[in-house]
């Protein structure tokens, strides 16, 4: 198993460096000159122009800046933002948890949803409930969500009232942060009122960013289902006069989770992408917000810092799941 | 006549094509999802015969006028008009021919350029192969809308950096699924005995093999159009894609967005026309997979 684990390992190592490359390469292709593009329209004179090309090492040779920016990166610094002038570092962690918290409620409406609308489609194979959950599901799966997201906003918003519009919590409570966690952090201060607010706030864009993943694990969970329900073990379990229930709960679920498993791991790229929509809809002060605004401002090292820790989170929990692949499932382990 | 009502020998183009269509039109939602498909390519081709107005045109007189259905309605504008006076169906038509033909490009270049770099990779093996496949797995590792909006960023927003863009987010599939195909054929007797009757590289490559890979890819390419159609709308809806006053459906989304309260309209039917396209053609790449995956066929 710890051999397993190594090995998958190191086949991260190339696909990282690559990422640092497109990372390192994303500012040096920009279009123009970076340091003019900084500058902006007020111009700038020619002796701080070699002031800052030597502060940002642009006078040096590419593999010299290359390794510079692994080195930086390797300690945790990918420089400072145009516009705020504070590290991107800190402001991507000041802004992760609350992605983080989006996703993590997005994915449960999806697994709580998805998963036993795909057992009972498979269940009910070919029957009107079959057809109705794939129906749905593929809808779910062709949805803009962006649209999606609007869609509900101007019925549960704008026509009932009955979710608020953006944001993450009412202006009313001030929570003391601990684990950038809305909803934890208003439960450890104890204030319930701040907690419902929380929720309320997290509603509807939960749904819209977990409406593609539900779709996906629904249809995952039907055909893995249908598929282990055709293996000799679940004829034997039937023969040996086993209860339905029992046969498709322990027997049958079971050994559909593994494929089932893995496709939830999956969807974190999908929710990173969707997170991007949903917070801008939404005006939800998380990773991808923050994204699209850097790269309106030309915030070229945001932009640069988010693309390696983005594409660092997606390998992290890949690598994961090929690993939880591996202890649910021994076959895989060669 | 005669010829045309007796059955194709088996083995035979025309029998091939026969059992794949017995299997594709099998599926009900297949069919419904082909018809659409055709239905709205004919609109987007014959747009200027179909659409009632001009999509650039703005009526001072009729701004943000409700769909006919609605007591302030008007027959001129069966859908309504956008906050400047632009009637919202003949946009929409006109923007299909935006979302169809920069879709299609996007498949194009990215099923060909996929299935290059896939047959190279399967069938030479060794370091061109580990290349291509880490290559992809990088690509692979930024979320694809990110990796698109990032592109677009280097080559400055409009169509065709959305499309070059999107082409590139796509490409690792079709890498991977080419990639995967050739490898299982290669040691197929077929394409050791053309071998040996002397075929040079090329033409095994792309005379005897990949004819014998598309079925997976065919079913890819759809699955790829309907994605491009949702990226190139979401990349026009941020603000990166086509540019306004182009009738391209998510930009017009993301006009709409400020009349959400007032003007439900202008925010609805684009979206609904983006999900429906999508769906429609996802309904046929399910058909089409049923029909060519020898794997789900009902025997």
């Amino acid at each position: 198993m710890f051999k397993f684990f190594l090995v998958k390992l190191a086949q991260l190592v190339p696909t990282f460096i690559g990422v640092t490359i497109v990372a390192f390469a994303f500012i040096r292709l920009l279009p123009g000159d970076p340091i003019l593009l900084m500058a902006g329209e007020r111009g700038i004179s020619a002796e701080r122009y070699a002031e800052l090309k030597a502060q940002m090492g642009f006078d040096r040779s590419l593999v010299a800046q290359y390794f510079d920016f692994l080195k930086g990166l390797l300690h945790g610094d990918l420089g400072n933002s145009l516009v705020t002038h504070s590290p991107v570092m800190d402001e991507f962690m000041s802004r992760f948890p609350a992605t983080l918290e989006l996703s993590l409620f997005a994915l449960a409406f999806a697994v709580i949803i998805g998963l036993p609308a795909g057992v009972l489609a498979a269940v009910k194979r070919g029957k009107t409930l079959d057809h109705t959950v794939m129906g749905v599901s593929l809808t779910g799966y062709s949805m803009p969500i962006f649209w999606w997201g609007l869609l509900l906003i101007m019925l549960f918003s704008s026509t009932l009232g009955w979710t608020p519009v953006s944001g993450r919590i009412s202006f009313l409570y001030f929570i003391d942060s601990v684990t950038g966690f809305m909803t934890i952090d208003s439960l450890i201060a104890g204030d319930w009122g701040a907690f419902l607010s929380a929720l309320h706030h997290l509603v509807l864009p939960a749904i819209v960013l977990g409406t593609i993943p539900l779709a996906v694990i629904a249809r995952q969970t039907r055909s893995s289902m249908l598929e282990v329900l055709g293996e000799d073990y679940v004829r034997t379990a039937r023969a040996k006069g086993l209860s339905n229930f029992r046969v498709i709960m322990v027997h049958t679920l079971r050994n559909a989770l593994i494929s089932v498993v893995t496709v939830i791991g999956l969807q974190v790229g999908l929710l990173l992408a969707g997170a991007i929509l949903t917070e801008t809809i939404f005006s939800w002060p998380g990773i991808g917000k923050w994204m699209i605004d850097a790269i309106s401002r030309r915030d070229y090292p945001s932009v640069q810092g988010g693309l390696v820790l983005i594409a660092f989170i997606v390998m992290i929990v890949n690598l994961l799941v090929d690993i939880a692949y591996g202890v649910i499932n021994p076959r895989i382990r060669h | 006549m005669a010829a045309i009502s007796t059955p194709a020998a088996p083995g035979t183009f025309r029998y091939q094509l026969a059992s794949f269509w017995s299997d594709f039109s099998a599926s009900r939602g297949a069919l419904v999802g082909l018809i659409f498909i055709v239905l709205i390519l004919l609109v987007a081709l014959f747009a200027p015969w179909v659409a009632p107005h001009d999509p650039a045109m703005q009526d001072r007189s009729a701004l943000l006028v409700p769909p006919v259905w609605h007591a302030e309605g008007s027959w001129d504008y069966l859908l309504g008009t956008d906050a400047v006076g632009r009637d919202i169906l003949s946009r929409l038509i006109y923007g299909a021919r935006y979302s169809l033909s920069i879709s299609a490009m996007v498949v194009i270049i990215s099923m060909g350029a996929g299935i290059f770099l896939g047959l190279l990779a399967g069938y030479f093996r060794g370091w061109i192969e580990t290349v291509i496949t880490r290559v992809m797995d990088v690509v692979l590792a930024f979320p694809s809308l990110l990796l698109a909006l990032g592109l677009v960023a280097i080559l400055s927003p409009g169509l065709t950096s959305a499309m070059i863009a999107i082409a590139m987010v796509q490409l690792p599939y079709f890498v991977r699924l080419t990639r995967a195909a050739v490898i299982g054929e290669k040691s197929r007797e077929y394409v050791i005995a053309s071998r040996l009757s002397g075929a040079g590289h090329l033409r095994l490559m792309f005379n005897t093999l990949l004819p014998n890979c598309m079925a997976p890819l065919i079913v890819q390419a759809t699955l790829s159009f309907s994605t491009a159609i949702l990226d190139i709308a979401a990349l026009g809806f941020l603000g990166m894609g086509v540019q306004p006053p182009t009738p391209e459906w998510g930009a017009m989304l993301a006009n709409a967005r400020e009349f959400m309260g007032s003007a439900y309209w202008a925010v609805t039917f684009p979206g609904l026309i983006i999900l429906l396209t999508v769906l429609m053609i996802n309904l046929m790449g399910d058909g089409l997979r049923d029909a060519l995956d020898p794997k789900m066929k009902r025997s």
